[in-house]
């Protein structure tokens, strides 16, 4: 953990750190509202405080991932708003903004193969076109060096890194950016369990000291217990809240606690409400076949 | 409790003592060591050897179909004696390689921007793309008599007609590779802050450039394919016209030399395209 001291200078430079206040306020998703009407989400509502570690669990298919698509300015809202520190950023009639306040990183993995890992890193930076390259590369490789020593593979392409690696160097890329919210799309889905526990522990150094706000989803209930403050699930299409679970253990966290008594009970609330919407998306899923 | 193991192990920088204390238990995993070179393939060489002896002795023994079939060791005596050395021979080689580079490039010049817009532009795709898809299943050698009445040279009509072979197969992969971009790439280079320009040329050519070297790939086998055919057909030089005068003056072992010489530049070409591709692709290097 020492060598990840760096990480909050390297990217904030010194920007006040109370920024990434996101409040979702009843949107909407329908697809295809003349023809077939999926409605993906559903009045859906939620607010976050700056620093929080929220995660959001459920069955796929949900609209978790519209979720995040539509705060990252992927895609449009059927109704409702999105406010990023008091902001509109999202409605009905604003036109698409992605932007490098709100990064995401997703659960394929999207490092530009062509780009070795240090160009991947510094490509925000040109592209915001504030940045001269030599500055961009330092801080780059000043970033990658504080998350573990990745400085050594600065110039690989990402074919050559494990799954993992790729999935840090993507976080990296994002956090390079100072971005007031950090978005995760199932990061490390396709990851075998001692990987994950691995990027866990990255995880939660990365967001112990850079203090960002992070959306985190994901369909693996534990793994939102074990990261997040908040736990939000979410019912099975159309997407709305179904538990809100303030998850009160301390950090640092630790393996350990997943054994403590208030793990436990925590799990033990959670779980039936996950069971019973993945069964919900399951038997849907079956009449959709059929 | 082979799970708390593990914690310390793989994680580098762990608050246990124990990680600074067992450094090398963090190495990653090592991967199998592949060979540099594959062992020698003596059996293929043997088959190889089979090969020229069975079509030596049919020949000898006049199996049939094999009346008026040379041997081998009757063609390499044609191949040194009667071509090796005269200008002629080279020169079908400089044309028919003129012609096969002339129509596979013109077919990349073309081939490479129509498909990158017709994948990129919804409009464009509407209207040309019928057209394209209307024109594509005509065989290129069914061009030929057109091209010989559009184009005032038979030099022209022909190389036309090995651009048309190579420029379809081209054209339809780039326009598949520009469909097939991974959505998260364009949405995170949007993110980070990147143009609609930047985008396509930063983005959307290097993701295209793995198919661009399939349709190279593709382009220049169909090239000499179809170069042959038309030198046959319309053309008084070339190594195709070379194989076809052996037949027509009843020389057999000329036969053999053109489709012998062919076969090598074909193979000589695919090696040069591989040797290009290598160059545009440097992110796929070996480990």
């Amino acid at each position: 953990m020492r060598d990840m001291l760096d990480l909050n200078s390297a990217a904030a430079a010194g920007k006040p750190a109370a920024a990434g206040k996101v409040s979702i306020r009843n949107v909407s998703k329908i697809y295809d509202p003349e023809g077939a009407r999926v409605v993906a989400l559903d009045n859906f509502s939620v607010d976050f405080a700056p620093g929080d570690f929220l995660a959001i669990v459920g069955p796929s298919g949900c609209g978790k991932s519209t979720l995040l698509n539509i705060l990252a300015g992927f895609d449009t809202l059927t109704s409702g708003e999105v406010y990023l520190d008091d902001k509109l950023l999202a409605s009905v009639d604003r036109p698409l903004a992605p932007g490098p306040d709100r990064v995401v990183v997703f659960q394929q993995g999207a490092l530009f193969p062509w780009k070795t890992v240090l160009d991947n890193v510094t490509y925000g930076l040109m592209k915001q076109g504030r940045t001269p390259r030599a500055e961009a590369e330092a801080r780059g490789i000043e970033m990658l060096k504080a998350s573990g020593g990745l400085d050594r593979i600065a110039k690989s392409f990402p074919s050559q890194l494990s799954s993992g690696m790729q999935r840090r160097v993507e976080i990296i890329r994002a956090l390079i950016n100072d971005p007031k919210v950090l978005l995760l799309d199932e990061p490390f889905r396709a990851m075998d369990t001692v990987n994950k526990v691995t990027m866990h522990r990255h995880l939660l150094d990365i967001f112990r000291i850079s203090q960002k706000t992070i959306m985190f989803i994901t369909h693996d209930l534990e793994e939102a217990l074990f990261l997040a403050d908040r736990v939000i699930v979410m019912t099975t299409r159309p997407g709305t809240v179904k538990l809100d679970i303030k998850v009160d253990l301390p950090r640092p966290r630790t393996r350990e606690m997943m054994a403590s008594d208030a793990y436990i009970a925590l799990k033990e609330r959670t779980v039936m409400a996950v069971r019973e919407e993945a069964q919900k998306a399951f038997e849907r899923g079956e009449k959709e076949m059929a | 409790m082979s799970d708390r193991s593990i914690i310390i192990a793989t994680h580098d920088a762990g608050p246990s003592a124990a990680a600074s204390t067992a450094p090398g238990a963090a190495k990653p995993p090592i991967r199998p060591r592949r060979r540099a070179w594959p062992t020698f393939n003596w059996r293929g060489l043997v088959a190889v050897v089979m090969f020229f002896l069975a079509w030596q002795l049919a020949v000898t023994f006049k199996a049939p179909g094999f009346h008026e079939i040379p041997g081998p060791i009757t063609v390499v005596q044609t191949l040194v004696s009667d071509f090796l050395f005269t200008r002629s021979y080279w020169e079908s080689w400089l044309i028919s390689f003129k012609r096969v580079l002339l129509g596979f490039l013109f077919a990349q010049l073309l081939g490479v921007p129509l498909g990158l817009v017709l994948g990129s532009s919804r409009r464009f795709n509407r209207i040309v793309f019928p057209v394209f898809e209307m024109m594509r299943p005509i065989p290129p050698l069914a061009w030929v008599p057109l091209s010989i009445l559009f184009w005032p040279t038979n030099e022209a009509s022909i190389i036309f007609i090995t651009f048309i072979g190579a420029f379809f197969i081209i054209t339809i992969n780039v326009y598949d590779g520009v469909r097939s971009i991974k959505q998260e790439h364009l949405w995170l280079a949007h993110s980070l802050g990147a143009s609609q320009l930047t985008i396509f040329r930063r983005i959307v050519i290097p993701a295209v450039i793995p198919s661009i070297a399939v349709g190279m790939t593709l382009g220049i086998a169909v090239t000499w394919n179809v170069v042959i055919a038309a030198e046959m057909i319309a053309s008084d030089s070339g190594l195709g016209r070379l194989t076809w005068e052996g037949y027509v003056s009843s020389t057999p072992p000329v036969v053999f030399v053109g489709m012998v010489s062919i076969g090598i530049a074909g193979a000589l070409s695919t090696l040069l395209v591989d040797v290009i591709e290598r160059r545009m692709m440097p992110w796929k290097r070996k480990r």
